[in-house]
């Protein structure tokens, strides 16, 4: 089994949440913060994980190394609220072992 | 007010199948949907989408499954309620239900059954900070009637594949088009992105970007969107409009749902799966993404069978007392209310000489 990496998950209340992702499971961030129920059911993760909904939208604060940025994700920030230069779709960040210390804060419900 | 024997709130998947469930039951339903057509998230989230779990069915389209469920249960003549949100539930002195929706439109009903997945269907809206007082006085999250835009001058904001097929659409209703989008590039179909570019360049849509709609201007009926767009220089002028028309997707709501008096848990409807589906509030039932129960799991094919079960118990609480045994459709075949007839063709008994 590969190892687990922590992350750290500031919830849309303001709570800071640090937890143990595994990398073995093909998960990205929108499904951790699921798995660990960290934003209500429904409101995240509506189209699935298919850069489709941006309900899954973050604020980076880590200078952690993320993998680039791809079309669709780029194109459907480009149509979410409250988005500010460190965002990103959680369910287009998969959980590597290169996630290790991540640090990132849940954008408010649109 | 509309009358029947079940109503159903959501005409997602398991909405749809529980009308051919309660037709093979001689129950006739009525579905509301806040969504201007059936489907729930196969229709709205990923109709082009394939879905790889219907049992039979190694491939489907999600568009394609709502167009198969809509022909299945088609000769039991559901009745239909688009485009409106089921508002309020009222339990009548006799146990029945009054659901009345947004417009105002009341449905009459023995039994309530709430298929609402993750909830009604609600845009999702810009924020622009005098946005909502002009709702219903020149700005539309949702086009119902494309024949309200006739001759009006139309600014529709986005960058995916419904403000693009909308700007086509309206392009030849309207007398102008206006989209604008935050981005030079578009997300959508390749031939609406191209379709655009060619009305762009015949000078059937005026294309505004990168820009973004800031403000509106109005005193009680809208007169023009303040738009500030960023090509070198900043600049913020106004564009005259009719209407405004943000197209921003939908995202689903639980919403007034939550306000019945139903036991909820996780955003989702408490049911007893043990016997059948039904909430807390006898004669109102849950199924499909919207209840939740231990090892509840969202997928359609748990929905069908929710609603399977949910119909029987609604036969009870309608026939109280009456027998029932079993058919298989095979067997019996499926009487329609519309007078149609299904069945198998009947073995032929013929001597071999
Ligand atoms: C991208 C994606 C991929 C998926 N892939 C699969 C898959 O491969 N296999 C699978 O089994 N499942 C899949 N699902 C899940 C599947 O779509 C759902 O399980 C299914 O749609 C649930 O059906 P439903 O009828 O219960 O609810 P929904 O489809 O959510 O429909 C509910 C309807 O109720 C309406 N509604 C709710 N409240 C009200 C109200 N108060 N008034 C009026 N209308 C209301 C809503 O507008 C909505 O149209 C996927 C989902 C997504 C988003
Ligand atoms: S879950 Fe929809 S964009 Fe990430």
């Amino acid at each position: 089994m590969e190892q687990d990496v922590k992350v750290t998950i500031i919830d849309r209340e303001g709570v800071s949440h640090t937890i143990e992702a595994p990398t073995d499971m093909a998960m990205n961030l929108m499904e951790i913060v699921r798995l660990y129920e960290l934003a209500p059911e429904g409101t995240i993760g509506i189209c699935g994980g298919m850069a489709m909904c941006a309900s899954c939208q973050c604020y980076v604060l880590s200078d952690t190394e993320l993998p680039e940025m791809q079309e669709d994700e780029d194109a459907m920030l480009a149509e979410a609220f409250y988005v500010k230069n460190n965002s990103r779709l959680g369910c287009q960040i998969q959980m590597t072992p290169e996630m290790e210390g991540l640090k990132v804060e849940l954008a408010p419900e649109s | 007010m509309i009358k029947t024997d079940i109503l159903i709130i959501g005409a997602g998947p398991t909405g749809l199948f529980a009308v051919f469930e309660a037709g093979l039951l001689k129950l006739k339903c009525h579905l509301i949907d806040a969504l201007p057509q059936p489907g729930g998230q196969c229709s709205e989230l990923y109709p082009k989408k394939p879905i790889y779990d219907i049992p039979g069915f190694p491939e489907i389209l999600a568009d394609d499954l709502t167009k198969n469920l809509l022909e299945q249960c088609k000769q039991f003549e559901p009745g239909f309620t688009l485009g409106e949100r089921a508002d309020t539930l009222e339990k009548q002195e006799d146990g029945t239900f009054i659901v009345t929706t947004n417009k105002g439109t009341k449905h009459h009903a023995p039994i309530v059954a709430i298929a609402g997945g993750l909830g009604s269907f609600e845009p999702r809206k810009p924020l622009i900070h005098n946005l909502v007082s002009f709702e219903d006085k020149g700005v539309e999250y949702i086009i119902k009637e494309p024949e309200f835009y006739r001759d009006k001058k139309v600014v529709i904001a986005g960058g995916g594949d419904s403000a693009l097929d909308w700007s086509i659409y309206l392009s030849n209703i309207a007398s102008e088009v206006t989209l604008i989008h935050r981005r030079n590039e578009f997300r959508g179909a390749l031939d609406s992105v191209d379709k655009v570019q060619e009305l762009k360049d015949a000078g059937k849509i005026n294309l505004i970007t990168p820009a973004e709609v800031v403000g509106l201007v109005g005193h009680h009926e809208l007169k023009a969107v303040v738009v500030s767009q960023s090509a070198h220089i900043n600049k913020e002028y106004e564009v005259e409009c009719d209407h405004f028309i943000p197209l921003f997707g939908l995202s689903p709501k639980l919403g007034p749902l939550g306000n019945w008096g139903l036991e909820i848990e996780k955003n989702a409807i408490k049911v007893n799966n043990a016997l059948d589906y039904q909430t807390n509030i006898p004669g109102v039932f849950a199924i499909g993404d919207v209840n939740t129960y231990p090892g509840k799991l969202k997928l359609i094919l748990c929905g069908f069978h929710e609603a399977t079960l949910m119909c029987q118990a609604a036969y009870q609480i309608i026939n109280p007392g009456k027998r029932y045994v079993l058919k298989y459709t095979t067997v019996s075949g499926v009487d329609g209310f519309d007078g149609s007839r299904k069945e198998a063709p009947k073995a032929v008994v013929k001597k071999i000489e």
